[in-house]
């Protein structure tokens, strides 16, 4: 095969990497739903943030509207820090909710967005005020137990 | 006096090993040192990529196939059981994004392209081209080796990216066309939970990385073969050897660089 050849095959190869590439990003991976375009940053503050992760989605009536970008502890209050990144198309009432939610019954953690009353609209670097925390299992046991408990002492004081 | 003797032999042998390794390391150095020169002939790195990459292409990307048949049709069995027969294709994404397309094709690369380098350069030792190119003051490092190991670097990422891309098509084949999963929930579950730069990313590093070591390895061994048939042989088969030991042993490393953080 002649230089002209060789240089050629090269090239196709190197097309067929990058198409392969383009496969992996956009269909295979999660590039593409993630819009780089227009964005504004809010943040929430949660007691307890379970296993919510970096890049979890953040929906709004089940509708994919940003991505978490930031999660740290706050040094004086001890509340879990949340930063996400809202797509600018989407604007939300100031007195929104942010909830930690799960997907399914083992699924993975997201933040849900649930929109206030007020007329005014959350702006970039916002933090939204009404949150909930996510639902952590061990805890929810306790508080069973500990209804249990108190129950059983009161009808047993009864009589 | 029998004891006494037993220990210098194994003085000796471990002499012999730092030896060989630092002739490697020393070896690895004026190789890296004759990369700039070796850029600067972009023609011979190009027809070492044709040489490397693209005639490794036909066994990559078969096997790259039958591993996603293979993956997808076992995983079925496993998942149908506890109902999650749509994860399957995140479970073929992930297995092989991160681990079996570069490790695979590390190892079919060291099997396919390793061995022709190894013999390419032993042979070229054995009839005395190396020594007569040096002869006419041409540095074989920099005319030889060098665009050999640009060309296996650069090579190695593309080929570890056809084998994941064409492994999850043939995944794609077997769940979606075959068994009837569904095709929206396939993609979609491994949209939203594999990351391009954490998952396909850090593949391409590792992907890299045992690009750098097979051909490092094969041009080593072809280099300091004994330049004899036999020599040859037992050198193209100890670069299969030592690259497959690297690549499983440097993959455990990697993977518990990239994928211990949440």
């Amino acid at each position: 095969m002649g230089k002209k050849g060789i240089e050629t095959m090269v090239g196709l190869f190197v097309l067929l990497g990058m198409l392969g590439l383009v496969f992996l990003a956009l269909k295979a991976a999660n590039l593409g739903s993630v819009s780089g375009g227009d964005t504004y940053m809010v943040q929430a503050r949660f007691d307890n943030i379970g296993g919510l992760k970096v890049r979890a989605p953040v929906r709004s009536a089940g509708v994919t509207v940003g991505r978490v970008t930031a999660i740290e502890l706050d040094a004086k209050t001890y509340l879990g820090v949340v930063r996400m990144e809202v797509q600018r198309a989407y604007q939300f009432p100031k007195d929104s909710s942010a909830k930690i939610l799960t997907a399914g019954l083992l699924g993975d953690q997201y933040v849900g967005l649930e929109p206030g009353a007020d007329e005014k609209v959350l702006a970039a670097g916002d933090v939204i005020k009404q949150t909930q925390s996510a639902v952590v299992l061990e805890n929810l046991i306790g508080q069973f137990l500990y209804n249990k408990a108190a129950d059983s002492g009161t009808a047993g004081a009864k009589p | 006096m029998m004891a006494v003797n037993w220990l210098a032999r194994l003085g000796a042998i471990a002499l012999e090993q730092f030896r060989g390794w630092g002739h490697a390391a020393f070896f690895l150095a004026e190789l890296l040192a004759s990369l700039p020169a070796a850029l600067r002939r972009l023609w011979l790195v190009v027809a070492q990529v044709h040489a490397i990459g693209n005639r490794s292409l036909v066994i990559i990307m078969a096997s790259g196939l039958a591993v996603g048949f293979v993956l997808a049709l076992q995983m079925y069995y496993a998942l149908v059981t506890y109902g999650a027969a749509e994860s399957l294709g995140l479970i073929v994404n992930l297995a092989l994004v991160r681990e079996l397309g570069p490790v695979v094709t590390g190892l079919l690369f060291a099997g396919r392209a390793g061995t022709s380098l190894t013999a390419e350069i032993g042979l070229m030792k054995a009839g005395e081209q190396l020594a007569a190119m040096e002869l006419m003051a041409i540095d074989t490092k920099e005319r030889v080796l060098a665009p050999r190991l640009i060309g296996g670097i650069l090579s190695m990422p593309i080929l570890a990216i056809l084998f994941s891309a064409i492994g999850i098509l043939g995944a794609y084949v077997v769940a979606v066309l075959l068994i009837g999963v569904d095709a929206g929930n396939f993609w979609s579950i491994m949209q939203t939970q594999v990351d391009v730069w954490r998952d396909v990313g850090n593949g391409l590093v590792k992907a890299t990385v045992f690009g750098a070591i097979c051909t490092y390895v094969a041009l080593y061994q072809g280099h300091e073969t004994e330049a004899t048939p036999e020599g040859v042989a037992y050198a193209t088969t100890r670069t299969v050897v030592i690259s497959s030991l690297w690549i499983l042993g440097m993959d455990f490393i990697l993977t518990a660089l990239m994928f211990s953080t949440p």
